[in-house]
């Protein structure tokens, strides 16, 4: 009697284990779906010569789209060179603009040490357009509009707050006490903070680029107000594909853009220590 | 004593927002001495030993190292070098680039940076571990390495903020012999900053006793631990068994009136500065004798009369709680008295630590 009920027992509690794993399996499985099926839908579309409605899966597959996004005409190579390009040199500025700030903010005694903190944040805490309508009409007037210099101090005025918070993490990390020890056997303020700061930050600082990188490539709305038609970046491509219609180019362009995040998210993992990451914003 | 002292500090004050941490503390150290700042944590020990490295700013004061001023000078200048608590070794340089970071800023010809790293890594027994990084590093060798550090760059004070306290009590009591011996051997003059009493005791030339951003008390080891200035000294170098006295001065002698627990006495000044009335009277617990009640009294010496309550065994003596009055004193003895028992607690004249009671008696904090 009293064996057959913990049997009884031990058999309801196998079915309850089974049935607890229902709702998480469809969790996980929605989760897959809403990451992932975007992403094929992006990478059908990119290889897609022939799809419509009613069908399911393309008609037919080829590369006769890439040729055209390659192709001189298709301006991809030029936007991605200027893509690269004005990523690179914001990358630059927002780093040389970053590394004493963050270090002043990390170290020195500031009494407005928060405030300085959210001045950074204020080009991201007002809705972009405005913003970028006004800006595009102070550096048409300076003659600005339409040119690298202007897109990049866009993407750096845009950035900065990713910059010097990380940069102010990054510094924070590094124990005043190691810099101290360098002080004491003979080193000036700067040397000490070449041989000892500078390379102990340097993974917060390389997290710090990578991330501005990134965000200048995806950058949008300031360039298409300051740099087109003149300046074409890989993301006003994809936009003027996208607007005309032309899935397979946009997707292509897209699949582009996703090149430089997956190898960050990579970067990320391998440069960005925890105790870094946990001082931002602070 | 080489006159004129090697390194000067006077009036020094150092305050940080408005908290007076350091209060017009002077001091001298001469010449290869070894000299220990002694104090409870909060006491301005350390502080004292920042503002000596140059990392923090005096407000009024100075300092003077070899005759010349260097109280606004930045660290780097000093010819100090400092070796920290925290090891604060660099996570990214070998223990030979570490050792000879500081030759490499000399401009040091790469051979000779070589020979004297691997000089110092004999000196401090760190052979054959010139590659590792910090964190491959136990310790004790942590410390010798941040130590060979500072000691590579020959400076004119060495200066030590608590280097041990991170360290085993073993590892820490080897290193504290490796420390003097190398400190003496080099003839270097050293500054030690501790809260430990006995590492003081057996590693300085002299004691400066730290309270409250003042100098209590600064002396040899064995005149700080047998003729402490103040009551606060006499507690926190462990004379911490306190007992209330009446007594008149005259001449050389205090004479000690008898009280609930305690017969008359007459006792030596011993060169205090006493005034009759109340005193606080301050003893060691290894320092007192522990005899059968009905014994027989002597001269120069205190007895006081009470009743073991406790008795446990530390190791080597056994420790007794005995109630004296209203107070309770530990007594140590080689032979154990059981709970109960009443006894006569002697204390020896010269063991007997007697100061002016305080007009309100606040006991002063207890030695860690």
């Amino acid at each position: 009697m009293t064996g057959l009920s913990a049997r009884g027992a031990r058999g309801a509690g196998q079915v309850a284990d089974a049935l607890r794993w229902v709702p998480r399996t469809f969790g996980l499985a929605l989760l897959a779906f809403v990451i992932f099926g975007p992403l094929a839908n992006l990478v059908l579309w990119a290889f897609a010569e022939k799809w419509y409605v009613p069908h399911v899966l393309p008609l037919q597959y080829g590369f006769e789209f890439w040729g055209r996004v390659f192709a001189p005409r298709g301006g991809a190579l030029v936007s991605l060179g200027n893509s690269v390009t004005i990523a690179v040199l914001t990358v630059i500025a927002a780093l040389a603009l970053a590394v004493p700030a963050g270090y002043a903010l990390a170290r020195l005694r500031l009494p407005l040490r928060g405030l300085v903190l959210v001045v950074f944040l204020i080009p991201q805490a007002f809705p972009n357009l405005p913003v970028y309508v006004n800006i595009a009409r102070v550096f048409y007037e300076i003659g600005l509009n339409g040119t690298m210099t202007g897109v990049v101090l866009v993407h750096v005025t845009h950035s900065s707050v990713y910059a010097v918070w990380i940069a102010t993490a990054a510094f924070a990390a590094v124990d005043p006490e190691l810099e101290q020890a360098a002080r004491t056997v003979g080193a000036s303020a700067l040397r000490a903070f070449v041989d000892v700061t500078l390379p102990l930050a340097l993974p917060g600082l390389a997290a710090a680029g990578i991330f501005v990188f990134l965000e200048s490539l995806d950058e949008f709305t300031g360039s298409y107000f300051v740099g087109a038609p003149d300046v074409m970046t890989l993301p006003l491509l994809l936009y003027t594909a996208g607007a005309g219609g032309n899935y397979q180019i946009a997707s292509i362009t897209a699949l582009l853009l996703m090149i430089p995040s997956i190898l960050f998210m990579l970067c990320v993992e391998r440069f960005l220590r925890a105790d870094v990451l946990a001082r931002v914003g602070r | 004593m080489s006159d004129p002292a090697f390194l000067q500090i006077r009036d020094l004050t150092v305050g940080y927002g408005g908290n007076r941490v350091l209060d017009a503390l002077s001091l001298e150290v001469c010449e290869g001495e070894f000299v220990a700042l002694l104090g409870a944590s909060g006491c301005g020990k350390t502080t004292l030993l920042r503002t000596i490295a140059g990392f923090a700013d005096p407000s009024e004061g100075e300092v003077v190292l070899a005759g010349s001023d260097i109280t606004r000078r930045p660290p780097d200048r000093r010819g100090m070098a400092l070796v920290f608590q925290s090891y604060a070794l660099w996570p990214h340089m070998t223990v030979a680039q570490t050792i000879g970071y500081g030759l490499k800023l000399r401009r040091v010809a790469k051979p000779e940076i070589a020979r004297r790293v691997a000089e110092m890594q004999a000196l401090l027994g760190l052979e054959g571990l010139q590659e590792r990084k910090p964190a491959q590093l136990s310790g004790g060798q942590r410390q010798r390495v941040a130590l060979g550090r500072a000691l590579a760059i020959e400076p004119q004070v060495l200066l030590l903020d608590e280097p041990l306290s991170n360290l085993d009590a073993r590892v820490r009591l080897t290193l504290r012999h490796e420390i003097r011996a190398l400190q003496s051997r080099l003839g270097i003059t050293a500054v030690h900053v501790t809260h430990d009493r006995e590492e003081a005791m057996v590693m300085a030339d002299r004691i400066v006793l730290i309270d409250r951003g003042r100098i209590a008390q600064a002396g040899t080891p064995d005149r700080v631990y047998n003729h402490p200035a103040s009551a606060f000294v006499a507690a926190f170098m462990g004379a911490e068994n306190v007992l209330e006295l009446r007594g008149t001065v005259t001449g050389q002698d205090v004479h000690l009136a008898a009280g609930a627990a305690n017969a008359p006495a007459a006792v030596p000044v011993h060169g205090r500065n006493l005034t009759s009335g109340r005193f606080e009277a301050r003893f060691r617990s290894e320092a007192a004798v522990l005899l059968p009640a009905d014994a027989a009294p002597v001269d120069g010496a205190l007895d006081l009369v009470g009743v073991v309550r406790t008795v446990s065994y530390p190791g080597g003596l056994w420790r007794h709680l005995v109630v004296i009055g209203d107070r309770d004193i530990h007594v140590d003895a080689a032979v154990a008295h059981p709970p109960g028992t009443p006894v006569t607690v002697r204390v020896p004249s010269s063991a007997l630590f007697l100061f002016d009671a305080a007009p309100t008696a606040s006991p002063p904090p207890s030695s860690p």
